[in-house]
């Protein structure tokens, strides 16, 4: 039980990614595979985001004053939140958006030809 | 010192070719080709040069903007890298040449669109075999394949879903790769390949590596259709336009291979990988799975194209088992035969475009008579069907044979028995098709005299060019396994 307190992150992310599994799978509505799909995509997106973050930790950007004392200069990697999973993340999710618009423009052109998302009702129309 | 840009333009040429052919294109449709035409050229003619470079001088390392790795991105070309480049640079530029004709009749108003993407789907690739970076690899990855989704779209009405169920399955395997990667960064916290390779040395133990490892295997393994995953390529190949299905079927799966080599043998070494040998066995076992199963759909096709996907399973079985023999005869073989796989499932599906062309579908019953009407096409695909087979002199022999030779030194007799089953079956199913081509006539036209009806210029030198190409590899495959072959194989792999 400790060990999940400590790491709810992993716990969550992989509860969400489960989550947009089962959509994957098991939902026969196109639009709630796509949603399912985006889940999966956002789990991951938190996941990243989740091992770069540090309690009590601050940006990694040095700060200027003019009195030098009184600034903490945040040198240590310990005291300052790592960037590059978050600025990896950026990336990834310009990705996952161009896939959500070619989904749905594949959806639209599904609804388009067969007048349906079902995929078991589009499945019927291609055998008959 | 004409290499020295080199590996950057093969990327950046098509990339920005691709924005340029668009953008040309609203002005005047007939500006895009040239530009695709030339870019293509460009990145083969380049990654020829980057190969020969390589095996004169050794590993490249280029430094983009400068920044000096671990911490800029670097693109590495060794031999392994030089090898896939030119079969994928070499296959779009034939393929370019190809399509022309197919493309206008297929696609019609939109060939701007689809050039944009065919572009960018080259470039993909491409950039998937040269970048020394794993994420960035993943953004490539999915560069190529979300422009794979988009062109499969556009083909028959059928298309459409099976793009859709490829893109779902893609998205979660690409994903995995990233879990992986991500995995990775918490244990060494480096993303690049070089650097990551030693720094995971003194983590082998730990679970952190081996979850990461599992993860990105799980990932390309999908991407490639390997045996449990494989659902989505045989709908997704053959609904797919003329143009799009031969130019994936021999770049796609073959760069996911790679990806799956170059994770094995640099990120990590053959002594981590083949440490439990449980996951051998287990690996092993379901190459031989995927080629029964693919050989025996293939049989059970009566449609040309749809049966061409399912050899392309089988031949994924062959080139993953022979990695995971994990000895250096199966890891040559495996490693020739992506360069011959991808050069007869170029010429196969070239053999479908130009027969879809003259009888509007693939089924075999309307072969009938085809031998007459085109001897040169049918004459290059009895060159390429010995190949499959697997019939000395040509390309597809050797890399058997160094398969098999694999097989008995690691002592996996199931594997041989499914390669040499699977050349069996290979005889069955292309002498059918040359069965039913040369001796059964057309009954109505047997009685006029046959007319030479062949395909277009444009359409028969790339076939041939690859025909003859699958012949010369063949007799030259002792000076490539000994120039790029071997001095990829890592030193920790058994004799």
């Amino acid at each position: 039980m400790e060990l999940v307190i400590a790491k709810y992150n992993y716990v969550i992310y992989i509860l969400l990614m489960m989550i947009g599994f089962y959509a994957m799978i098991v939902k026969n509505n196109l639009i709630k595979k796509v949603i399912g799909m985006n889940i999966f995509q956002a789990a991951i997106i938190l996941f990243y985001v989740s091992i770069g973050a540090k309690r009590d930790a601050t940006i990694p950007i040095l700060e200027h004053s003019s009195n030098p004392e009184t600034v903490l200069h945040t040198i240590d990697p310990s005291h300052y939140i790592n960037p590059l999973p978050h600025v990896l993340m950026l990336t990834a999710i310009v990705v996952s958006v161009s896939i959500l618009g070619v989904a749905l423009s594949i959806i639209m052109k599904l609804h388009s030809r067969f007048g349906t998302i079902e995929e078991d009702e589009i499945i019927e129309q291609i055998k008959r | 010192m004409t290499y020295l840009h080199s590996p950057i333009l093969i990327v950046a040429v098509p990339l920005l070719a691709s924005l340029l052919a668009g953008l040309l294109g609203l002005h005047n449709r007939k500006f895009s080709y040239p530009v695709v035409l030339l870019a293509v050229s460009v990145a083969a003619y380049e990654s020829v040069v980057t190969l020969i470079t390589v095996i004169n001088h050794g590993t490249i390392h280029y430094h983009i903007g400068g920044w000096i790795p671990p911490f800029g991105i670097e693109l590495v070309v060794d031999h392994l890298n030089a090898f896939v480049m030119v079969i994928v640079a070499v296959s779009s530029f034939l393929n370019v040449i190809y399509s022309k004709e197919s493309i206008e009749r297929e696609i019609g108003e939109k060939t701007v669109q689809f050039y944009t993407l065919y572009l960018l789907l080259i470039s993909g690739l491409l950039g998937v075999t040269i970048t020394g970076d794993m994420f960035n690899l993943y953004v490539l990855l999915e560069i190529s394949a979300i422009a794979t989704y988009a062109l499969i779209a556009i083909g028959n009405r059928r298309a459409v879903l099976a793009s859709f169920n490829y893109l779902i399955l893609g998205t979660v395997g690409a994903s995995f790769y990233l879990l992986g990667v991500g995995h990775l960064y918490i244990a060494t916290g480096s993303l690049n390949m070089a650097d990551l390779h030693d720094l995971l040395i003194p983590l082998y133990g730990s679970k952190t590596v081996l979850v990461a490892f599992i993860l990105m295997m799980g990932g390309v393994w999908i991407k490639m259709a390997f045996f449990p995953v494989h659902a989505w390529l045989p709908n997704a190949y053959t609904y797919a336009p003329t143009a799009v299905s031969s130019l994936i079927a021999p770049t796609m799966t073959k760069v996911s291979v790679y990806v799956m080599i170059r994770v094995m043998y640099s990120l990590f070494t053959p002594q981590f990988v083949f440490d439990n040998p449980l996951w051998q066995d287990a690996l092993v076992w379901c190459a031989v799975v995927a080629i029964f199963g693919g050989s025996l759909q293939a049989l059970a096709q009566r449609d040309f194209k749809k049966m061409l996907t399912y050899l392309i399973i089988t031949e994924v079985g062959y080139m993953v088992g022979g990695v995971w023999l994990g000895n250096r005869m199966g890891v040559s073989g495996a490693i020739l035969h992506i360069l011959n796989d991808a050069m007869m499932m170029l010429a196969l599906f070239f053999v479908a475009g130009i027969i879809h062309r003259k009888l509007q579908d693939h089924n075999f019953d309307s072969f009938k008579g085809l031998f007459r009407k085109m001897p040169w096409t049918m004459t290059a695909f009895v060159i390429t069907a010995l190949s499959m087979i697997g019939v000395p002199p040509t390309g597809g022999f050797f890399s058997k044979y160094y398969l098999i030779l694999g097989a008995i030194e690691a002592g996996k007799w199931h594997f041989m028995i499914a390669l040499l089953a699977s050349s069996l079956i290979n005889v069955v199913i292309f002498f059918r098709i040359i069965e039913i081509g040369y001796f059964k006539l057309t009954p109505e036209k047997s009685s006029e005299k046959s007319k030479i009806e062949e395909a277009p210029v444009s359409m028969l030198v790339p076939l041939l060019v690859v025909s003859v190409g699958l012949i010369i590899i063949g007799l030259y495959s002792g000076d490539i396994i000994t120039n790029i072959i071997q001095p990829f194989i890592p030193s920790g792999i058994a004799n």
